[in-house]
């Protein structure tokens, strides 16, 4: 699903965040990225949804080599993955449908379709009664849920989730993860980014830890290995 | 792109530009101002156009025959004369015609040349008009230099300040016209960039959710086209009603015989199209100038 061949990536300041790393992650997989700030594991995920380009090396995903798309094929690359962040990115002044309905207009689906898919997947993310609320109505753990639907809404064989509960608090940050991890098991490669301990040492799956730029551990079912 | 999703551009555009209300209204009055500026130099110009053009079409050559010409070496000259491109008409005037008028213009005194009908001393004229009276010039050495041609004359002084003059007000409204539209299309281009700047989030969204760029710029594009016309609303129909009633008071009695003003009619009409579409490409421009950098995420 996810392959990295000598990935490299300096950026034009001279920081040299990324300094060569393969990995492979399968269909279906859940990979949590952890690592200290600063070690490379922003850029890793950036890489991963085209929103940086490595300097050397090939991005393959879902068959695509995203070091040598071209500019103008990104968005359709971006079509087949969901990216959602640590501050939920919603559009303040659209409701929790448009919202949600917006990543489905910009694809120009049907408005029969958008309804029926939204409707779908704000079920999916227990917000079928709250459509009709403005993102400021809602708590955290609600708007990241929106942020997910919309993800998740032209069903993308990735999940990318940039520090995805690193705004909430410990409770909503568990639903937070039984959503993502109800995705997964509906096949969707779920790749995280997370500074949280007790989820990671929780919820075992696959741990890649990126240190100065390097993998500095990858291992199934692995631990957090961090202090904090 | 589907119909569906133009309609949504539409929209949005129209949208935007209810939620922007005080860049909206600093921009259109950006418009309006330019456009009631360059329609007022667009009104003159036209005007002083056309009485460039009344003057210049009184430009003529007047063509003095050889005395030894005979009547068959006249039509040799005519058709000579008929051949050359760009000359729009000839008109022979007879020596006695010639006479006739040169009495009339002296009144009283001219009374002493009647003497002269029976050794008339003047040439029999080909009177020569260009096609394009800016030729005059060429016209008149081409055809000095024909046989039986004794000389010809056109006014040269009067001829070449008329031009110069014409052609310097024509300039100088056309330079004054490209220096505001210039003017308004970066007032427009930076009103719009201070209402991206709060839509940069909304932009990297779309970008993030696969929307390409032609699918951003559209809503731009809608608001940046409404602006321009939006702002020359005004413009049109403040300049449309006051050069009416212009006309109406001192249109057609200018004391000056030979000019009148344009007539409203399809002069406002032609200014209404021509404003609105200056409005339209200069909110276009701004607002596609001012997109431009923010599409790079």
């Amino acid at each position: 699903m996810i392959t990295m061949n000598e990935v490299w990536k300096t950026y034009p300041n001279g920081v040299m965040a990324i300094n060569g790393i393969d990995v492979d992650i399968s269909k279906g997989e859940f990979v949590y990225v952890v690592g200290p700030s600063g070690a490379g594991k922003s850029t890793f995920i950036k890489m991963m949804y085209r929103e940086e380009k490595p300097t050397r090396g090939d991005i393959i995903i879902d068959g695509k080599n995203l070091a040598k798309v071209k500019e103008r094929h990104i968005p359709y690359i971006r079509r087949n993955m969901g990216v959602i962040f640590q501050d939920f990115k919603l559009l303040p002044g659209l409701t929790v449908y448009e919202n949600v309905a917006f990543a489905m207009e910009v694809i120009e689906e049907s408005k029969s379709n958008i309804r029926r898919r939204v409707m779908n997947v704000l079920e999916v993310v227990h917000l079928k009664n709250k459509a009709r609320f403005y993102p400021h109505e809602l708590s955290g753990g609600e708007q990241q849920r929106v942020a997910i639907a919309r993800a998740i809404v032209n069903s993308p064989a990735v999940l990318i989730a940039d520090e995805p509960t690193g705004n909430l608090d410990p409770d909503t940050s568990w639903e937070i993860m039984h959503i993502l991890e109800e995705i997964n098991d509906r096949g969707t490669t779920v790749v995280m980014a997370t500074h949280n301990k007790e989820i990671v040492n929780t919820l075992r799956k696959r741990v890649i830890a990126i240190e100065s730029g390097r993998i500095a551990r990858d291992e199934a079912r692995g631990e957090y290995g961090y202090e904090r | 792109m589907k119909g569906r999703t133009l309609g949504r551009h539409v929209k949005e555009g129209g949208k935007n530009l209810i939620r922007n209300g005080w860049m909206t209204f600093a921009s259109v009055s950006a418009v309006t101002v330019m456009l009631l500026v360059v329609g007022t130099f667009l009104l003159i110009i036209m005007n002083v156009n056309h009485f460039a053009n009344s003057l210049e079409d009184d430009v003529e050559v007047r063509v003095f025959i050889d005395f030894a010409a005979s009547g068959d070496n006249q039509d040799e000259l005519y058709s000579e004369l008929d051949q050359i491109p760009g000359v729009a008409s000839i008109e022979f005037v007879p020596k006695e015609e010639g006479l006739d008028s040169l009495i009339s213009s002296l009144g009283e005194q001219g009374a002493i040349f009647e003497t002269l009908r029976d050794e008339n001393p003047l040439n029999d004229v080909f009177v020569v008009q260009a096609e394009d009276p800016q030729d005059t010039a060429d016209l008149a050495s081409e055809i000095e230099e024909m046989v039986h041609v004794e000389s010809v004359e056109y006014g040269k002084d009067i001829f070449d300040n008329l031009f110069a003059a014409t052609n310097f007000v024509r300039m100088i409204g056309l330079a004054l016209i490209l220096a505001l539209m210039f003017t308004a299309m970066f007032l427009i281009a930076n009103t719009i960039k201070l209402t991206i700047i709060a839509r940069k989030r909304e932009i990297q969204i779309m970008k993030l959710v696969g929307a390409t760029n032609g699918f951003i710029r559209w809503p731009f594009f809608v608001e940046g086209l409404l602006l321009g016309v939006l702002g020359a609303i005004i413009p049109i129909s403040l300049l449309a009603y006051g050069y009416t009633s212009f006309y109406g008071s001192i249109g057609t009695d200018t004391g000056i015989d030979f000019f009148t003003f344009l007539e409203p009619n399809p002069l406002t009409m032609q200014m209404a199209i021509l404003l609105g579409s200056i409005g339209a490409f200069v909110g276009i421009w701004g607002s596609m100038m001012s997109v431009r950098k923010f599409l790079k995420v």
